[in-house]
């Protein structure tokens, strides 16, 4: 019987984000919100950890209100319980302000073996929240997990994704981990989950149900300073030629020219 | 237009359509070129539960009715005419167990059924029984507690995949269309074997087969209704089956116009969109009004089925009429739209005509359905 958080996020559908090219910020208006499309793969392992080995799995979210909804699409996979950590104070948390709550909020939780999240979040990209989380909570933290390969006597043992490869590492449990894509392949929720989530009650936590400081909480508690927000300068695409050696050998010899 | 769906119903809509859009769309080019059997894509919409959305739930449905089968059927269609029958067959196959069947079958059949773990057939047509189906050959010869099936069936869609099939066969040819008899035959049973795979113009990732009977042994207990029943078992399956296919029809019409305005409003000629042409403009206009008559039939029609109110026969039969003859045209004109590249394989809309020409053929072609409406109309008008 394991206990498994999964922290997930609310994050604007990156696939159609615009950026205001005066403020160089988001776009939000008419962008739907959905889950953070890593954080999929926290809670498909999570799904298949609890069909090995039996458990409950509880989706964690810090956000306002509505990224409720994220939350009972997690349970409409399969997820049993969601919590929305959800408070005034947490606004404009930075991702050591964030990990900080989340952290705290899993303790409240109670006990717990593993936690689940994604790799990094669309939106800000920094992939800090998940380590983050594994400091404030002092336990171990495995990284860019492509596979689990087994979980066994408190220990698990995984695979990680590195540049040149994969590295096999085991840590023991409680640790937290996130997981990269190629760890599964996320599961279409089932019509009797949707039905289970229109229904289930979601387990409002704020500020003051968490032992923690306030200092430390939302802008104040944030040490990020975002300076300037820009969009890096379009790179220009490559040329691929194809075709005998030589003739190529002459094209690029034609375009070097070409530049002189 | 705004169907009025209830929560319920919106959610099935909407988790067809994800799956239609996410596990359909990116294989239906694939398995359209090599006809092989979508066995993925079946599994997902089992663990999906959509199976079962017209099924009772005292056997693991969401007690739903035709109604709920046609949004889902036209969903999956929107993305592929040749996997979503795979999923629609399999409901022509069960239909007849949830009318017929008594207790003990529907305790015995269904629950496999609504969840996905099997899938169903519907064995009607022969060779020499097409349009005809009261000239089956296959027989039915009781042997004791069981009877011996021999014949065969051909063009079965879910042939072979399947793992229960609805066989319909002579038990006593002197009776005619009296003397058939629907027989519940399970894969694997001996002497019940698979003849040839077709090779089709659309509809290619479905499975359709040959089914032989070579003294099959059917328990006596697999019989739905009672002997002599099996032409009523087909008539009254099929009432209630072609809003199925008519949803079919509804799904490749409208998901050959989506893509079809998608590309008159990228598609850039004399300067401009195409879209921005009257031409192209009327002939768009005209397609979403003719899906969206041919919707209003079919969702209306499937609702009074699931009211079970009256004679759906005719309905039933203008329901499919009338949306496969649209899917049809439309698809048609989508090319035309499109232009030559309409015409290429490596664009989607072709393949959208060829899934929609079955549509006016199967569960009846559409003769037959013009026969059965006027034969319902005269037969109103002889009663005032
Ligand atoms: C891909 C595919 C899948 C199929 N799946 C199944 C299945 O799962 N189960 C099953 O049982 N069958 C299935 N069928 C069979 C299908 O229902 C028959 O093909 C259909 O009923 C027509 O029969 P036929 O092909 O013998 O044509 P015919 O009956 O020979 O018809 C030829 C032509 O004559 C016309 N015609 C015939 N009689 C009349 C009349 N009285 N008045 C006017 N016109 C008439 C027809 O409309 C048609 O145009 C499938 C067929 C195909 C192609």
């Amino acid at each position: 019987m394991l206990n498994i958080v999964v922290c997930i996020k609310q994050v604007p559908d990156t696939t159609d984000v615009k950026i205001n090219p005066k403020t160089n910020t988001l776009i939000r208006e008419g962008v739907e919100s959905i889950m953070n499309p890593f954080d999929r793969y926290a809670v498909e392992e999570a799904l298949r950890i609890k069909e090995q080995h039996e458990g409950k799995i509880t989706v964690l979210t810090m956000g306002p209100p509505q990224a409720e909804s994220i939350l009972r699409e997690a349970i409409s996979m399969g997820v049993d319980e969601g919590v929305l950590l959800s408070d005034r104070a947490f606004a404009g948390s930075d991702t050591w302000a964030t990990s900080y709550t989340l952290a705290n909020g899993i303790k409240v939780l109670g006990k717990f073996d593993i936690i689940l999240c994604g790799k990094q979040a669309a939106d800000g990209d920094t992939a800090q929240v998940g380590p983050g989380i594994a400091v404030h909570l002092n336990i171990p933290q495995l990284t860019y997990v492509k596979k689990i390969e087994k979980i066994e006597d408190g220990k698990v043992t995984v695979e990680r994704l590195i540049e040149e490869g994969y590295e096999v590492i085991e840590a023991s449990l409680p640790c937290l981990m996130t997981v990269v894509k190629e760890i599964n392949e996320p599961r279409i929720p089932s019509l009797k989950g949707m039905m289970k989530s229109k229904k289930a009650e979601i387990k409002k936590i704020s500020a003051a149900d968490l032992d923690v400081k306030a200092e430390y909480l939302g802008l104040d508690g944030s040490p990020t300073q975002v300076v300037k927000i820009f969009s890096p300068p379009q790179r220009q695409k490559g040329e691929i030629f194809e075709g005998e050696v030589s003739d190529i050998v002459e094209k690029i010899s034609g375009v070097i020219k070409g530049i002189n | 237009m705004d169907y009025l769906l209830t929560e319920e119903q919106k959610m099935m809509q909407d988790l067809a359509r994800k799956i239609a859009d996410e596990k359909i769309r990116p294989v239906a080019k694939e398995l359209d070129e090599t006809c092989k059997f979508p066995y993925e894509a079946m599994k997902v919409l089992a663990d999906s539960d959509l199976f079962g959305v017209y099924l009772p739930e005292e056997y693991g449905g969401f007690g739903g009715g035709v109604f709920e089968l046609c949004l889902v059927t036209e969903e999956l269609s929107k993305a592929c005419g040749g996997i979503a029958v795979c999923y629609a067959a399999s409901a022509l196959g069960t239909l007849p167990i949830l009318i017929m069947g008594n207790d003990e079958q529907k305790k015995k059949y269904l629950p496999d059924l609504a969840s996905g773990k099997k899938l169903a057939a519907f064995a009607v047509t022969e060779p020499e029984a097409g349009s005809d189906a009261s000239a089956i050959q296959t027989t039915a010869k009781k042997e004791g507690d069981h009877y011996l099936l021999n014949g065969m069936k051909h063009f079965i869609t879910n042939g072979e995949v399947a793992d229960t099939y609805v066989v319909i066969a002579m038990t006593n040819k002197a009776k005619g269309a009296r003397g058939a008899t629907a027989f519940i035959v399970e894969k694997g049973t001996k002497g019940f074997t698979f003849g040839k795979k077709e090779d089709k113009l659309g509809i290619r990732a479905s499975a359709t087969s040959e089914l032989v009977f070579n003294d099959c042994k059917v328990p006596a207990e697999n019989i739905l209704g009672k002997e002599g029943m099996g032409f009523i078992a087909t008539m009254r399956t099929f009432d209630i089956s072609r809003p199925g296919v008519a949803a079919q029809a509804l799904g490749i019409a409208q998901g050959a116009l989506d893509l079809t305005v998608a590309y008159a409003m990228q598609r850039r000629q004399f300067g401009k969109a195409i879209s921005s042409f009257q031409g192209i403009q009327f002939m768009l206009a005209d397609m979403a009004t003719e899906i969206e008559a041919a919707r209003a039939l079919v969702y209306s029609t499937a609702r009074m089925i699931d009211a079970k109110k009256g004679n759906v026969a005719g309905v039933s039969a203008m329901s499919k009429m009338y949306a496969s003859d649209v899917a049809m045209k439309v698809t048609v004109d989508c090319i035309q739209v499109y232009g030559g590249y309409g015409y290429m394989k490596d664009y989607p809309i072709e393949k959208y005509m060829r899934d929609a020409k079955i549509t006016q053929i199967y569960e009846g072609t559409n003769q037959i359905q013009r026969n059965i409406i006027a034969a319902n109309l005269l037969k109103e008008s002889r009663k005032k």
